[in-house]
């Protein structure tokens, strides 16, 4: 399991408060890890932070699930 | 168009003298204070450097956690007034035995609480978080987390009210304006049940430092914080800031009866008024209160002889304390000599938007036990009068009407009246 996988899954427990092992590739913040819109846009501001990045807009609508979240930050940060 | 019989059924309370009804009664009658030094922001460079704060801890020990009525998680996203609003309507719908669980009752039961300053303080956080680091920083949970009619949006969410949804801002009436207008929803068939109350959490750096601005705070105090929310006393300077929430659950009569539930009084007074002359001040005639008053009186179809108890609203202010004992003494007339009247924020402090809520409790429950609260530190009256103001010791009284006042900025006036259901 790389670190960013390891960073991202600690923000989506703490903002979600959800167990770790939900934390799937596959799992969807809305569907399945129980997030609302909010909640969403909250988790893209957390990974900015985590990361020193900046997610537009248009870039975080594509991130609906944890590997989507994963695979945008690893080529954020390469 | 006939009105409907108005009664209270439920009470809930989170404030500087604990959480949950009994603790905080028993407390109050023993003349405890609230009031302490500020100790988790920096005070040193405010005027004013004390607070009536609520005791945290366990719910077995009347102290108030805040986990029993939120998420950690959802509690981030929200100013404290919310969670204790939650926390109070929680305790109060479970005191009165309601549950609505068919779609019928869903929508027949509302909530109005109001708040006189809301999110204050996450207003605060977020304005210097955005001077700092810029809007995409600014959180989507900052708005929906400080408007203050969150607090009743949060509680119909929790517990599926789906009746009218509703809050009132009105400075220090706040809380008794929520309960007299539910009341008249109520009244009006609109609903038969409402959650109402006020809720607030004023205690901040802004905050403070803006109400002492306003030179209404006591800052002669800073070193004795039990000593410093006197009303009626020579040697009082301002009010102290309290904080936490009251919420009543209000039922319509025949309602409540049919379900054997305990009523703890009925609503039969409420009066509005407004003083029509400065933001901040009364006016010296006290004629915006003796106005609210003589309607609540006149609303509740008694002579003034009548109340047996007064809740003042008595905030311990110079200017203040004296107009309303004139304008009380003035509608009593000749009766002044047998009410009691006390100041109970001498022990809770000033809870702004959710005084007038937390006193209307107060009120219900003098008349249930027959004693009324004292008005603690008042060691040596600035006036004479033939008002029992309770100094520093409960009296023991049959109450079968209290009479329950709240005064706010702006010059907005309210006052309920309940009487014991035979």
């Amino acid at each position: 399991m790389s670190e960013v996988e390891d960073r991202v899954r600690k923000i989506v427990v703490e903002h979600l408060n959800v167990e770790a092992d939900k934390v799937t590739e596959k799992a969807s913040f809305i569907d399945d890890l129980g997030a609302d819109s909010l909640d969403q846009v909250e988790l893209v501001m957390a990974f900015e932070e985590e990361f020193s990045v900046e997610i537009p807009d248009d870039a975080a609508e594509t991130i609906q699930t944890f590997g989507d979240a994963v695979s945008f930050l690893k080529k954020a940060t390469a | 168009m006939n009105l409907r019989r108005v009664v209270v059924t439920g009470l809930g309370i989170v404030s500087p003298l604990g959480a949950g009804v009994e603790p905080v009664w028993q407390r109050l009658l023993k003349g405890e204070s609230g009031a302490k030094r500020i100790d988790e922001f920096e005070v040193d460079d405010l005027a004013c450097q004390i607070a009536c704060r609520i005791p945290l801890g366990d719910a077995a020990d009347g102290k108030y956690n805040p986990d029993d009525w939120m998420e950690p998680k959802e509690q981030r996203k929200v100013d404290p007034f919310i969670v204790y609003a939650m926390a109070a309507a929680g305790q109060a719908l479970s005191h009165s035995g309601y549950k609505p669980e068919t779609l019928a009752q869903q929508e027949r039961t509302g909530v109005l609480i109001g708040s006189g300053i809301g999110g204050i303080g996450g207003i605060y956080d977020a304005s210097i978080t955005l001077a700092e680091r810029g809007p995409r920083r600014i959180s989507p949970f900052f708005i929906p987390g400080r408007l203050i009619n969150l607090a009743s949006g949060y509680v119909s969410i929790e517990h599926g009210l789906k009746g009218p949804n509703h809050s009132v801002v009105t400075a220090c009436s706040t809380g008794a304006h929520a309960i007299g207008d539910a009341a008249r929803l109520i009244a009006l068939d609109d609903a038969d049940v409402m959650v109402a109350g006020g809720t607030e959490s004023p205690v901040n750096r802004l905050s403070i430092a803006g109400f002492a601005a306003c030179r209404a705070l006591s800052t002669a105090f800073n070193d004795n914080p039990t000593a410093a929310s006197r009303p009626y006393d020579k040697d009082r300077d301002g009010f102290v800031m309290g904080e936490g929430s009251g919420v009543v659950i209000l039922e319509e009569l025949e309602h409540a009866k049919a379900r054997g539930a305990t009523i703890y009084g009925e609503v039969i007074g409420y009066g509005l008024s407004g003083d029509a002359h400065h933001i901040t001040a009364p006016a010296a005639d006290g004629d915006g209160g003796f106005r609210a008053m003589k309607a609540a009186v006149k609303r509740a179809g008694i002579d003034p002889s009548e109340i047996d108890y007064i809740n003042a609203h008595g905030t311990s202010t110079p200017l203040g304390d004296e107009i309303e004992l004139g304008a009380v003494t003035r509608m009593l007339g000749d009766a002044a000599s047998k009410v009691v009247m006390s100041s109970t924020k001498s022990s809770v402090g000033h809870l702004l938007g959710a005084a007038g809520a937390v006193e209307a409790i107060f009120s219900l429950l003098a008349m249930r036990d027959g004693i009324a609260p004292p008005t603690i530190n008042l060691d040596n009256p600035s006036v004479e009068t033939p008002i029992n103001l309770a100094p520093n010791s409960a009296v023991k009284k049959t109450i079968d009407v209290a009479l329950s006042n709240s005064f706010g900025f702006g010059g907005t006036n309210a006052s309920l009246i309940f009487r014991k259901v035979a």
